[in-house]
């Protein structure tokens, strides 16, 4: 659906020249929630402004649904526009007009009629829960209804593209988990896909299907948040289970990544009884990630070589992911 | 000297001072008009044709741009630092060309609304800063047009700054109407100069003072309260 190629923007000149985004390729799947964690400054906020040409990206080439954002200009870029919708961590709505005129803003772009446009409005209000509110003015709003608000916004044409430029950055815990909830339920019911950036794990944890992790302006890793936890030192798995550093030990130390069923299995315990190690825990830590249980385990085992790589071979028949760490 | 005693000169003090305000209504009305047409369009050009402002490049030109943003602040810095008695005097030919005449009401309008625009076009200029440049940005992020943005975003969301502005503004037009008054643009400081100056008429004078304040509290108010009513935040 959306796919970046070999982008690079870079700002200023001479010495003083930061590249905001240092060749950045990357795709994003039809129908998936993707999100793009990284420090401020990482070029996150660039990238995604790159999507619907913001920003224009100095080389490289940016496709959404088939077309090329980067050649686009005039007409044809403001129709490609309508099918991108975007929200924003500041909400950026009007003060001036009320919850419901905000969203027809969106309907009176794309040349909605008025009754049609009052139509979709309340409908579109009511799916995400606002409709009590519409004929209030953004000032009486909380910042999660807020934010409702400019959902309703971005969706009212219908866009099959959702981007969200640190959307939950501004909300408190509670309200960013009632805001990322709607977020992967319209994904879901709409068949959105969504493009977000972030600097907070949590976001990935709880709504994304796939990730890129960023950092001065590259893409370090890049694919479904499930296969980079079990990727062996994954950023991302190391930032999402922080097992802090290794106490100095002669023992063998291995890392096992559990998700899904594997939580139920008392898998330390087997190890003990079936190869006879005295396993010994440096560290835990366990997520919920799309609602399954996901862990990563970091283990002492005692034992000649032979011991331990015939316990790691178990564990890996298991289906485990194992990182021998030394 | 008029003779307080005659038994018509509160009657013919009232008529004068009637006429005199229907002046100025009519000074100030008409170059109000005009201030607010040209004022407003050049306090959005002086933003928009900023380096990336929504304008920065009108028929693709950024040279053009960068011209008109000097150009207007420029004109608008002129307009503002010469003061109003002296622009009046250097505008006389200007306006006799205009007007065929640079005596009357309809003369006085040139000086005021010449006086008046670049008055206004900064007032403009703040409320419009004051927009926050992320809803431009949402606006071209839903693909809206450029004119678009120009009237729903930057000029409605400055609409209570602009409520403000126009009434300081009018406040403004309405001092200047009466030192215009004063060299034959008539109004109220024709009645002031004339008969409370010239003729040594306190009556006159304090009639004429009382009215412009009354006249200035009211439109002040009305501004105040627009701006109130007009602005959510």
């Amino acid at each position: 659906m959306i796919s970046v190629s070999r982008v690079v923007k870079s700002y200023g000149s001479g010495a003083a020249q930061v590249r905001a985004l240092d060749d950045v390729t990357m795709s994003v799947k039809k129908g998936e929630v993707f999100g793009v964690v990284g420090q401020s400054g990482a070029g996150k906020s660039t990238l995604i402004r790159t999507i619907n040409a913001l920003e224009q990206p100095d080389s490289g080439t940016v496709h959404v649904g088939g077309r090329d954002m980067t050649k686009l200009a005039g007409r044809e870029l403001r129709q490609a526009r309508h099918d991108i919708g975007m929200i924003f961590q500041h909400f950026n709505l009007l003060s001036g007009r009320t919850v419901r005129a905000n969203v027809e803003l969106s309907l009176e772009i794309t040349g909605a009629g008025r009754a049609q446009r009052r139509t979709r409005a309340l409908e579109i209000l009511e799916l995400v829960d606002l409709r009590g509110k519409a004929d209030a003015y953004p000032a009486q709003l909380s910042g999660g209804q807020k934010q409702r608000v400019g959902i309703a916004r971005a969706l009212a044409s219908n866009p099959s593209v959702l981007l969200s430029d640190e959307a939950t950055s501004a909300l408190d815990p509670d309200t960013t988990r009632q805001i990322l909830d709607l977020i992967r339920q319209l994904s879901k019911d709409l068949g959105l896909t969504v493009l977000l950036i972030t600097h907070e794990m949590d976001v990935v944890k709880r709504i994304c299907d796939s990730a890129a992790v960023m950092s001065q302006g590259r893409i370090l890793e890049h694919g479904s948040v499930e296969k980079l936890l079990t990727t062996e030192k994954s950023l991302l798995g190391q930032a999402l289970f922080p097992l802090g550093d290794i106490p100095p030990t002669s023992n063998a130390v291995v890392e096992i990544t559990f998700t899904g069923m594997a939580t139920d299995r008392p898998v330390i315990a087997q190890l003990a009884r079936q190869h006879g190690i005295d396993v010994g825990i440096l560290g835990a830590a366990v997520e919920t990630i799309h609602g399954r249980q996901t862990g990563r385990t970091r283990l002492e085992l005692p034992g000649d070589e032979r011991t331990v790589s015939g316990a790691v071979a178990d564990l890996r028949s298991q289906g485990l992911y194992v990182e021998v760490i030394k | 000297m008029i003779d307080r005693n005659d038994p018509y000169f509160w009657a013919d003090l009232l008529d004068t001072i009637l006429k005199g305000a229907g002046e100025t209504f009519y000074t100030v009305g008409v170059s109000l008009l005009l201030t607010v047409l040209f004022g407003l369009a050049a306090g959005v050009l002086l933003v928009t044709t900023e380096a990336h402002g929504l304008l920065a490049r009108p028929l693709g030109s950024r040279a053009l741009g960068v011209a008109v943003n000097r150009v207007l602040d420029v004109v608008v810095n002129i307009g503002r630092s010469i003061p109003f008695i002296i622009l009046m005097i250097l505008l006389i030919p200007f306006t006799r060309l205009l007007v065929g005449s640079f005596i009357g009401p309809t003369a006085a309008i040139v000086p005021l609304a010449i006086a008046g625009i670049p008055f206004f076009a900064r007032l403009v200029e703040i409320g419009i800063r004051e927009v926050p440049k992320g809803l431009v940005e949402a606006a071209q992020s839903l693909g809206a047009t450029r004119w678009t943005i120009l009237t729903k975003v930057l000029v409605a969301e400055a609409v209570p700054a602009l409520a403000l502005g126009l009434s300081t503004t009018v406040v403004g037009l309405i001092g200047y109407s009466a030192m215009v008054g004063a060299v034959g643009g008539g109004g109220l400081g024709d009645v002031a100069f004339r008969y409370g100056y010239q003729r040594y008429s306190p009556e006159y004078m304090f009639a004429v003072v009382i009215l412009l304040i009354l006249l200035v509290q009211l439109f002040q108010s009305l501004g105040n309260f627009a701006a109130r009513r007009l602005s959510h935040r």
